[in-house]
């Protein structure tokens, strides 16, 4: 076995999107030395994607914004499956993580009196998001290269090395997180990592790893996700002792481009509704009107009128049904499409050209513009676009510690942003996503940093043997022609492109038990043709041989999303059951908690746990009336009377 | 329009040399040259090189040369080229080959380290902070860029001359120098930092003769001739000369 390189670090943060870099500028910004490992080049990560904005209770735009109403805001988004404690913190805290980025030098778009502008979006009570047009990720993930480029002028000024307290090991990937102990204990001693570019290996040791990985969207084949979706964190955490919640939760986005095909999929940006534009059928009907759920009845608009009415007067209007959260949208899009009321390529219309002027289009809506320009021929500020839903986020996720984002399990495993679980609940609004990597992220790299001092002076040790093994095992694909095994050797872009048929088709945005049951057998299949995956070529940057290794993780996360899904028999969220189609208030304390177990149809077992009741205070700030709709006449006595 | 066999000629090779390859490969309606090369990898050469990522013109990671232009492969549709026509991919000229289509782009990363950073105002605490849309228009235009480094490939400044290289820091980070001189709070000057003064003495803005280049393959059409350089090139002419300020100012379209 080659000698595999060895640095020595005090937090390793593995992935470098929003939550990657907060929490690197935190541990760095308290003492601890910090690597960050990433898949692309520094500053491509998927966060560059987000458009809408960063939701935060700032009250710029409408002076009655507060934490309370955005935490109100996100339980009811979630249908009150969210960890409270979580959806707590991102409220209260979300509002000094967006000024603190312009202390860094974030620009986002004013009020006209000079503060920092809100859009609205849907299922937030008052306009909230902090954006700058409609690519709010960029300056976010840009703002904070830039931070950490600031902070590594600081560490050359003192040192002579740029990288000497944080380094960002760009092109990398992380196929393991190292423990002292055996698989099932001990303490996070460091990860083992191969270099994209080189195809070497190399191993960071350090007491505390932060899982920032993103989502699990490419495991699906109509995504707004890029390549490196694949479930990384997911996995690295399942694979090193840690269970993941809630995965059946899988927000699938209601507007996503569907034509050409080569885009489909790609994001529309809520910030088109949220800035006035209508989702219309065939017929040329504003269906959303038809679709608000009862639990929603009384904040939705009821006509045309009311709703166009609500842009410029909200406090005497309701909020136009378009606005409703994104699983609420994403189905009506696709009853109606099934109803035979879609657009010609199997979407509806999406609607601004006759609600605004074509500069005010062009102006608040840029990107937008010139994607449908671009990519599809289309002139948004003439004519409607076609969408419909796409794989966008994945609620599920690594079980953590609200307060310190510790993974459950696991010491000195910490995750935070779209691989942490339970802060969406069932179903995440949109502009929680960048707030929640801001204020995760930055939480994680604290608690990191903390441990890690702890830890200073009796650091866990690297076990050679769990290197040796996870060196063989990200060799083997260039081995499975000369094993000669059960069969021929497997194309990994085929086996992909299987798996994602199989997730969109079985276990995809309306469920039922037979296709989740039939879901399984094929990914039990997929598993063991992934064994005799073989790749051409050699170690240098060689994106089969990438393939292969992130189908380890795809395949593990995708088991996950569907034993789940087929498990919780009601409709919550992100979680659509055509068989159960109602939400059962029985279900709404309960978690599914996922966990590695090698059994004869698969590898992934769940277990059922009861969630706290959620603390006196907080229940407080709803009207009984709501939340009757949502706990039990047993939680709801219990609590009340608390 | 039904699908088409196209011939593409695709680099390949390393640091050692290689040369270009031909494939034939089906195209389908819709398709941008991102998707061919995905089905060359897929179908034919499953071990082909390339960086990329969004596929929606967001990340600026899939940049290369199509037909010698350098360009984002996810934003280039098939259907500008001739059904007849071989279109030709190769990696970015003015970096350094490790595989097939994709280069280091590590310069740019060492250029950005060079750019002293965003200096905050004393005394503003975070929510303090008070600016104008007016005010900031400018630097949000610079703040758009995606770092996709065509600019950079294209700059005859470094494209043919890579002894430049140590004394440029190209039109990407000039622009990043102008877009800190141009923030309306940015304190570099009361701690002491000329950012004109040091565009022109370290980072090499007079190399730059407003060719344009940069600003013609900008994927994000931002002004970066006319709206970054120019400004900072007539921003620091009262510390040093420069002829191509005038020129720049005969030539210059749009009144700053």
């Amino acid at each position: 076995m080659p000698v595999v390189d060895r640095q020595e670090w005090d937090v390793v943060v593995v992935g470098a999107g929003g939550a990657g870099l907060r929490a690197a500028i935190e541990a760095r910004e308290r003492g601890a030395r910090t690597a960050v490992i990433c898949k692309s080049l520094f500053g491509k990560a998927h966060t560059v994607m987000a458009e809408g904005g960063i939701a935060a209770a700032m009250a710029n735009a409408n002076e009655h914004d507060t934490w309370q109403t955005h935490f109100r805001d996100t339980m009811r988004g979630g249908k009150f499956l969210n960890q409270w404690r979580m959806a707590e913190l991102h409220a209260r805290e979300a509002p000094q993580r967006v000024w603190e980025l312009e202390t860094w030098g974030a620009l986002f778009d004013r009020t006209k009196d000079g503060r920092i502008s809100q859009r609205n979006f849907g299922g937030h009570e008052y306009p909230r998001l902090a954006h700058v047009g409609d690519r709010t990720g960029l300056e976010l993930i840009r703002t904070l290269q830039q931070r950490i480029v600031a902070l590594q002028q600081q560490d050359f000024a003192d040192t002579g090395d740029h990288e000497w307290g944080l380094k960002v090991f760009q092109e990398c990937t992380v196929t393991r997180v190292l423990k002292d102990g055996g698989p099932d204990g001990g303490r996070v001693s460091g990860v083992f990592a191969y270099d994209r570019e080189t195809g070497r290996f190399f191993v960071l040791q350090a007491p505390a790893v932060v899982l920032a990985t993103g989502g699990i969207g490419k495991s699906f084949k109509v995504t707004s996700n890029s390549w490196e979706y694949t479930g990384d964190g997911h996995a690295l955490a399942l694979l090193a002792g840690a269970p993941l919640l809630n995965m059946e939760f899988v927000q699938f986005h209601p507007t996503g481009m569907v034509w050409p095909p080569s885009v489909k999929g790609i994001l529309v940006t809520e910030s088109v509704r949220g800035d006035g534009g209508v989702l219309r059928n065939a017929a040329g009907e504003r269906f959303m009107f038809d679709y608000v759920p009862d639990v929603f009845k009384d904040k939705y608009a009821e006509s045309e009128r009311e709703a166009d009415g609500w842009y410029d007067d909200p406090d005497h209007h309701r909020r136009p049904p378009e606005l409703l959260p994104r699983d609420e949208v994403a189905r009506a899009i696709n009853a109606e499409v099934k109803a035979g009321r879609g657009s010609p390529h199997g979407g509806v219309f999406l609607d601004v050209s006759t609600r605004m002027p074509a500069e005010v289009i062009r102006r608040r809506l840029p990107s937008m513009y010139h994607q449908f320009k671009e990519l599809a021929d289309v002139d948004i500020t003439a004519e409607p676009m076609e969408v419909g839903p796409t794989c966008h986020y994945v609620m599920g996720g690594i079980a953590v510690d609200s307060d310190t984002a510790a993974a459950r399990g696991v010491p000195g495993l910490y995750a935070a942003g779209e691989v942490a679980g339970g802060m969406h609940g069932s179903n995440r609004l949109g502009g929680n996503s960048l707030s929640d990597l801001l204020v995760f992220g930055r939480r994680a790299g604290r608690h990191a940093a903390e441990y890690a001092r702890a830890l200073a002076q009796e650091r866990p040790r690297v076990n050679g043997a769990q290197v040796e093994l996870a060196s063989a095992e990200a060799l083997r694909p260039f081995s499975a022609a000369a094993e000669g095994e059960a069969g021929p050797p497997e194309n990994p872009y085929t086996l992909h492109q299987e798996l994602q048929q199989t997730m969109n088709d079985l276990v995809g945005i309306i469920r039922r038990e037979g296709e989740m049951e039939q879901a399984l057998h094929k990914l039990a299949e997929l598993r063991l043709r992934a064994g005799r995956i073989g790749v051409e070529g050699h170690r240098q940057f060689n994106p089969g041989w990438h393939l292969a290794l992130d189908l380890r993780n795809m395949l593990l996360v995708s088991e996950c999303v569907a034993r789940a899904a087929l498990e919780r028999t009601e409709s919550r969220g992100g979680h659509t059951r055509e068989d159960y189609p109602g939400m059962d208030r029985s279900w709404r304390n309960v978690n599914l908690l996922c966990a590695l177990a090698e059994h004869p149809q698969g590898r992934i077992r769940l277990t059922r746990e009861t969630t706290a009741p959620l603390r006196p205070d907080l229940l407080a700030l709803f009207e009984k009336e709501e939340l009757a709709k949502y706990l039990t006449d047993e939680e709801l006595e219990g609590g009340l009377s608390a | 329009m039904s699908g088409y066999e196209a011939r593409f000629r695709v680099w390949r090779g390393d640091q050692e040399g290689g040369g270009l390859r031909d494939f034939t490969v089906q195209v389908n309606e819709g398709e941008v040259v991102l998707d061919i090369v995905h089905r060359i990898q897929a179908t034919q050469a499953p071990d082909l090189a390339v960086r990329w990522n969004c596929k929606a013109g967001k990340c600026g990671s899939c940049s290369a040369e199509i037909n010698g232009r350098p360009r984002l492969m996810c934003m280039t549709r098939m259907s500008v080229f001739d059904r007849a026509e071989t279109v030709t991919i190769t990696p970015l000229r003015a970096f350094p080959v490790i595989r097939d289509l994709v280069t280091d782009v590590s310069f740019n990363y060492e250029k950005a380290r060079e750019i002293p950073s965003f200096v905050p105002p004393a005394g503003l605490g975070p929510g303090e902070y008070r600016m104008f849309q007016e005010d900031v228009d400018r630097s949000q235009e610079f703040r758009k860029c995606i770092e996709c480094f065509l600019c950079q490939s294209i700059c005859h400044v470094v494209r043919d001359h890579e002894e430049n290289k140590q004394a440029f820091a190209g039109p990407r980070f000039l622009m990043r120098v102008a877009e800190l001189d141009m923030h309306p709070l940015d304190a570099a000057a009361e701690s002491g930092l000329d950012r004109k003064r040091t565009a022109q003495e370290e980072h090499g803005l007079g190399y730059c003769n407003i060719t344009k280049c940069c600003t013609e393959v900008c994927p994000e059409s931002i002004r970066i001739t006319d709206n970054a350089l120019i400004p900072l090139k007539e921003r620091a002419v009262d510390r040093k000369y420069d002829p191509l300020v005038w020129l720049g100012s005969k030539i210059r379209r749009r009144p700053s």
